[in-house]
């Protein structure tokens, strides 16, 4: 009999770190890219970084030492690579506007931004997956007909005015959440001198520094803008695990589970939704990746000290350090998030591997 | 003694287009003997197999003036009910294991999931029988096949790892849909023959779904005939060449023959008579 026709399948997990190696590789690549860009962006752009530095009224021999001091007298490709060197080193230069480097500033506004989209993304996928696994099995139900009505409101409707409507409402009349701002005003100083910042992120701080109450402020701050951005992220999730599902249930092998006697909960719950999880991983990540590096009207609005307010406030000045620091982490964070969606895919299909 | 009986079955399906009618009427008795279902695509043959399992998916609607499986009322019985039969008394091997398998679930995991959710068992002892109905379908090295995954098996294997897993029960009835048609003719061979002796061994019935009617009347006691959702014909398999019905007749003579004549195939004649 033909007993051959197995490949070696042992050892997954070493293919695994193997192919990761290559995507590392790969990345890497697509990140000398994106500071390609960033970098001939910064030269295109008329505006002109050594008097945007001293001003314009510098005598010409501080302009001079100027253009020596950014190294704008080397060739083209020699300052590239010294951007690119710098810019591995964590090393964007000066903020025009705070004259802080980059990176620190960054480091204080990112941590804000990925609360508020890992928050987002949780409440995405933990109502977004049920509703569109409901909305498969029963199509035509009236779950269904929820479930895509609300999911087609969270597309059409502007985030701006679902923000402005959810502060009226939640904060202005019934005064459930906190309103704009990560924590109370009184919170504020407390956060500063009595809480060890681990992580830059309020939630995560004050549970390790078992501040409760502070905890408890923090979260009826950020529950707001979190559900609003999270029920965006649930809109797109539930729409593709409802196609996603319909998809699975009307493949033959649900029919086999059927036929063995199991029970529905798990052949949609086990059967299908494992396969359901291999495209929907790819989804999630995006739907992540986009929070984190599109909820710049939510955070204006909210005063969220995010990335996204942190490149728009520097974009309004032309700070132009401050915009690329940030675009080349946004894309950072970006090309990370495709490396784990990719390994995570992996892990959950085992064609891929 | 009779295992199944199926009086008048209908399935029809409500579509945009209008009501479809897979099958239209169909009525037959099965005991513990080989009975195979020929026609060709449409003519309702799967539709008549999964009715009996109650698996036709909406909009398909199953309606029968009677339909009984060891006195049980398949047409009565509640959803639950038909899960206990199922997954222990009745099974259904597929036309392709490409697609009737779990492609990310390893074939351990589908193999044993019976076992340990219905039956309880602990890992161990699914896994023992498991090893059993693998070797009974003549995989030499079952340890290896059970913690592979659907797409690193041939057809044939797939097949055979299906046809163990439907087994692994010792079910009554064995439906088998095309249980060969997906897969090289030098296996398919290999795979009917190991179907036939677990079905002689075991002393099931079986419902055979096939296109090919030499094939069918080969393997099988007794043959009917489908065309356009209605029994045409039904025969003994041994009188196979004494088929009265035009159809049947079409059916035959639309195949190749070794030694035959080397002119064109005559085409199969359909007749809107034979479906009234």
């Amino acid at each position: 009999m033909e007993q051959s026709d197995i490949p070696g399948h042992q050892a997954p997990l070493l293919r695994i770190a193997r192919q990761a190696g290559a995507t590392t590789a790969q990345l890497l690549v697509t990140f000398i890219g994106l500071l390609a860009v960033t970098f001939i962006i910064s030269r295109v752009v008329p505006i002109d970084p050594v008097s945007a530095l001293i001003g314009e009224r510098a005598t010409a021999d501080q302009i001079a030492e100027a253009r020596l001091r950014l190294g704008l007298d080397e060739p083209l490709w020699r300052q590239f690579l010294l951007y690119v060197w710098q810019a591995l080193h964590g090393d964007f230069g000066l903020s025009i506007k705070t004259h802080q480097p980059v990176i620190q500033e960054i480091a204080r506004f990112f941590p804000a931004t990925l609360e508020l989209s890992t928050l987002a993304t949780i409440i995405g996928v933990l109502i977004g997956i049920p509703a569109g696994v409901l909305a498969a099995t029963r199509p035509g139900s009236l779950p269904d007909q929820i479930v895509r009505l609300v999911g087609l409101m969270g597309y059409s409707m502007p985030v701006f005015w679902l923000a402005l409507i959810g502060l009226l409402v939640f904060y202005g009349d019934l005064g459930w959440v906190g309103g704009p701002g990560r924590l109370d005003a009184s919170y504020d100083m407390m956060m500063e001198f009595e809480v060890t910042q681990y992580t830059g992120m309020v939630l995560v701080d004050t549970a390790l520094n078992g501040r409760w109450d502070m905890f408890a402020n923090a979260f009826s701050h950020i529950i707001l803008p979190a559900s609003i951005l999270g029920y965006l992220s649930m809109a797109y999730i539930s729409r593709m695990t409802r196609s996603f599902m319909m998809n699975e249930l009307g493949q033959e092998y649900i029919t086999t589970a059927r036929v063995k006697g199991m029970p529905e909960r798990r052949v949609i719950w086990v059967h299908a939704m494992k396969n359901v999880m291999v495209p929907l991983i790819t989804v999630i990540a995006l739907s992540y990746a986009f929070l984190l590096e599109g909820a710049v009207l939510t955070e204006t609005i909210f005063a969220w000290p995010g990335l996204g307010r942190y490149i728009t406030d520097a974009l309004l000045v032309a700070d132009m350090p401050a915009v690329l620091g940030g675009t080349v982490v946004v894309g950072a964070v970006y090309i990370g998030l495709n490396m784990v969606s990719d390994l995570l895919y992996r892990l959950a299909d085992p064609r891929a591997r | 003694m009779t295992l199944l009986s199926v009086r008048n079955l209908r399935v029809s399906f409500d579509t945009e287009a209008g009501l479809v009618e897979a099958v239209r009427g169909v009525s037959f008795d099965l005991g513990r003997e080989r009975l195979g279902i020929v026609g060709e695509s449409g003519s309702g043959k799967t539709m008549t197999g999964r009715s009996v399992l109650r698996l036709i998916r909406p909009p398909g609607k199953i309606e029968a003036d009677a339909m009984h499986f060891d006195g049980a009322d398949l047409m009565a019985a509640s959803e639950a009910e038909m899960r206990a039969l199922r997954g222990r008394r009745m099974a259904m091997v597929m036309q392709d294991p490409k697609y009737s398998l779990n492609p990310v679930m390893n074939v351990g995991a589908q193999l044993t999931e019976g076992l340990r959710q219905r039956d309880r068992l602990s890992a161990g002892d699914a896994r023992r029988k498991a090893i059993d109905a693998l070797e009974a379908v003549q995989i030499r090295d079952p340890e290896r096949v059970l913690s592979a995954y659907p797409h690193e098996l041939s057809g044939g294997m797939g097949q055979r790892v299906m046809i163990a897993m439907m087994l692994i029960p010792s079910p009554d009835l064995l439906i088998a849909d095309e249980p060969t048609s997906a897969l090289d003719v030098t296996v398919q061979a290999e795979v009917l023959s190991i179907l036939d002796g677990l079905v002689r061994d075991r002393g099931m019935g079986l419902i055979f779904i096939s296109h090919d009617l030499r094939l069918v009347a080969r393997f099988c006691d007794r043959v009917l005939v489908m065309y356009k959702g209605r029994v045409v014909e039904e025969l003994a398999a041994r009188d196979l060449m004494q088929a009265r019905h035009p159809y049947t007749q079409g059916l035959l003579n639309c195949l190749p023959r070794i030694g035959g004549s080397r002119g064109p195939l005559p085409g199969l004649d359909r007749n809107a008579e034979w479906a009234r």
